[in-house]
């Protein structure tokens, strides 16, 4: 019910940026790219991050992105500071964060990794993730976050939230994240890390 | 040889006459033309040139900025307790200069609001179609009796502008006996970054603690409060062993006479009314205004900053111009790095639909301001701004301040901090 009325108003939003942008001359600023311009300074420019911790947005799933931003306004889904950025802005405002993000090039973190960890890592996320994470955790279109070449610190404290119980995980993500948790611990966990900040 | 002659002659002429038109060209203003001088190559005037070029790549963008290497001036409190090196808070014009930017190490000297020109001290006249002035802050140094720009160059920095004076800081607290006594004089509002100095406190006493345990840091203020004040007071406690006997750091503020009204440069010694303090190292933060070409160009109102339209940032005093960052009244947004790099884009954005005849689109803006109190105990205050009623108006519900202590998510808060520090600088230099 919730996703038919935001879907209506992403339309509506849409319908509305089209007419502005037939307007302009240049590249023009719509109300999409002046909000996603005050991301910059903590996600990078265009939404990618030059980390050491701050997660990558260019790229999402605009889904992932709007149900994101609901989770941390809610305070549904734990976090530090974006709880408190996540309240100021409209349904209208995300919706067209959004659709800016979701268009804009994802660009894999460059960081160091145990090659031997993220072979073992590799065989975790097959046999308990790819289902919903398909393609290695790299496809938007999962509507899940991307997770591969994300930075390793914020890979980290996701599933550190998710494992202590801090956050909660969707049904089949927690009844396969606790089964591989409970066959491999932790090792298990920085395995999964290693293996989705490797690609 | 007559036919070289009239060759020559005819080229002569030719060239004469471009001379001409370009000297038409860069003194006169017309309709279709797209000329942005930005005065000022600091977080705000590197981030507008940036946005400006990427909005509008036909626009014709030049900085005019004094010097060629920046150092920023967040996180160079992490230089002084020695968490970071000085080459990590460099940053140069290069990747600016290669998207077409153009950049004119210079001073400038004036600002012709009728004639719409910019004047350097290397004798350039530079014509604009909008200005963009974006100089930060300049120091009162006459407000306390004693101090000069000199005596902050030479021996008691305010290092409160990153470079040489950060170095001395920091080298001065390395040349300091374990035992002594630092002593920081804190500015009154209006300055740049709020929660600065007390971050700055917060970083010395962190090298304190663990190269000269039994050293103080006296902290005289001319507030009675100040920015993140119980998360920097609680941090303080847990770290420093904040009011009790064994406090490493002492806040004295104005009730009690933190107002420091004089220097002895000599001795290192201040006077408030609290008392005389005698310093080993001394930092004095002074009162701040808008940097000296807002005030040559007359863009200052009566309390020596420049008032502007909350939309656009164009100067409420001079038409063209706009003014961002530090120096400018955008309260309530502060005086900040993020707010600076924030107002940039959405004047770049009122400049750029300016320039193309165009209604400007609503605009956003957000602040976020990191402080790292100890190893792994970051906090930060947030806000997300909306334009309304003309004004720019904190979005109310939203923003406010890190939450109880919870050491998991404070470390967590200082690997944010440094991503920030690397995000931003990526978005204004990069």
């Amino acid at each position: 019910m919730k996703k038919t009325k935001l879907g209506f108003i992403a339309k509506a939003a849409l319908v509305a940026g089209g007419m502005l942008a037939s307007n302009v001359a240049f590249a023009g600023i719509d109300r999409a790219e002046m909000l996603a311009n005050t991301c910059a300074g903590c996600h990078g420019p265009n939404g990618v991050s030059h980390g050491p911790a701050t997660p990558s947005i260019a790229g999402i799933s605009k889904d992932y992105f709007i149900e994101s931003m609901n989770a941390y306004a809610s305070g549904s889904r734990p976090s530090t500071i974006m709880m408190r950025i996540a309240k100021g802005y409209s349904e209208a405002d995300i919706q067209a964060m959004a659709e800016y993000f979701s268009k804009q090039h994802h660009q894999s973190a460059v960081q160091a990794v145990n090659e031997s960890l993220v072979q073992k890592g590799e065989k975790l996320h097959n046999k308990y993730c790819e289902k919903c994470h398909s393609e290695g955790g790299s496809l938007a279109s999962d509507d899940a976050g991307i997770l591969a070449g994300q930075w390793k610190p914020y890979l980290q404290y996701n599933l550190h939230d998710f494992t202590s119980g801090n956050r909660e995980a969707p049904k089949k993500m927690a009844k396969q994240l606790k089964a591989m948790h409970d066959k491999y611990g932790q090792e298990g966990v920085d395995q999964l890390i290693e293996f989705y900040s490797s690609k | 040889m007559s036919n070289i002659s009239r060759r020559n002659l005819f080229k002569g002429a030719a060239a004469g006459a471009i001379g001409v038109a370009a000297a038409t060209q860069a003194t006169s203003a017309s309709a279709s033309s797209k000329r942005v001088v930005i005065v000022g190559g600091g977080i705000g005037g590197a981030t507008a040139a940036q946005y400006l070029k990427k909005m509008d790549k036909s626009i014709d963008v030049t900085i005019i900025e004094k010097n060629p290497d920046y150092y920023t001036c967040f996180m160079s409190n992490e230089v002084l307790s020695g968490e970071r090196q000085m080459s990590s808070i460099h940053f140069n014009y290069d990747k600016i200069k290669a998207k077409g930017i153009n950049v004119i190490f210079d001073t400038v000297t004036g600002i012709d609001a009728q004639g719409q020109t910019v004047s350097t001290a290397g004798g350039q006249k530079l014509a604009y179609d909008r200005c963009i002035v974006s100089p930060g802050v300049d120091f009162k140094y006459e407000a306390i009796e004693g101090y000069s720009a000199e005596v902050a160059h030479n021996s008691i920095p305010h290092a409160w502008k990153a470079g040489p004076q950060t170095e001395m800081l920091r080298q001065q607290l390395l040349d300091m006996k374990d035992g002594g006594t630092v002593v920081l004089v804190a500015p009154p509002n209006p300055f740049r970054c709020p929660p600065g100095p007390y971050e700055r406190v917060s970083q010395i006493a962190s090298y304190l603690k663990e190269h000269k345990p039994n050293s103080k840091i006296v902290v005289l203020d001319p507030k009675d409060k100040f920015s993140k004040q119980g998360l920097f007071v609680d941090g303080w406690k847990r770290h420093y062993g904040y009011e009790t006997d064994a406090s490493m750091i002492k806040w004295i503020p104005a009730k009690d006479g933190g107002t420091v009204t004089k220097v002895d440069v000599a001795s290192k010694t201040v006077t408030c009314g609290a008392g005389e303090f005698k310093a080993d190292v001394l930092n004095i933060i002074p009162p701040q205004k808008a940097g000296k070409i807002a005030f040559d160009a007359g863009l200052v109102d009566d309390k020596g900053w420049c008032p502007i339209d909350h939309k656009t940032f164009e100067s409420t005093i001079h038409k063209n111009i706009h003014v961002i960052g530090d120096a400018s009244v955008a309260a309530p947004l502060p005086k900040s790095g993020y707010a600076a790099n924030s107002e940039a884009k959405v004047c770049a954005a009122a400049v750029a639909s300016a320039l193309n005849g165009l209604e400007m689109v609503e605009p956003s803006w957000v602040n976020t301001c990191y402080s790292v109190i100890a190893p792994g105990d970051g906090i930060s205050v947030a806000a997300v701004y909306k334009y309304e009623g003309g004004k720019i108006v904190a979005v109310k519900g939203a923003g406010g301040l890190t939450g109880a202590y919870d050491p998991e998510l404070r470390k967590r808060e200082v690997l944010y901090a440094h991503s920030w520090f690397a995000n931003i600088t990526a978005d204004v230099f990069g």
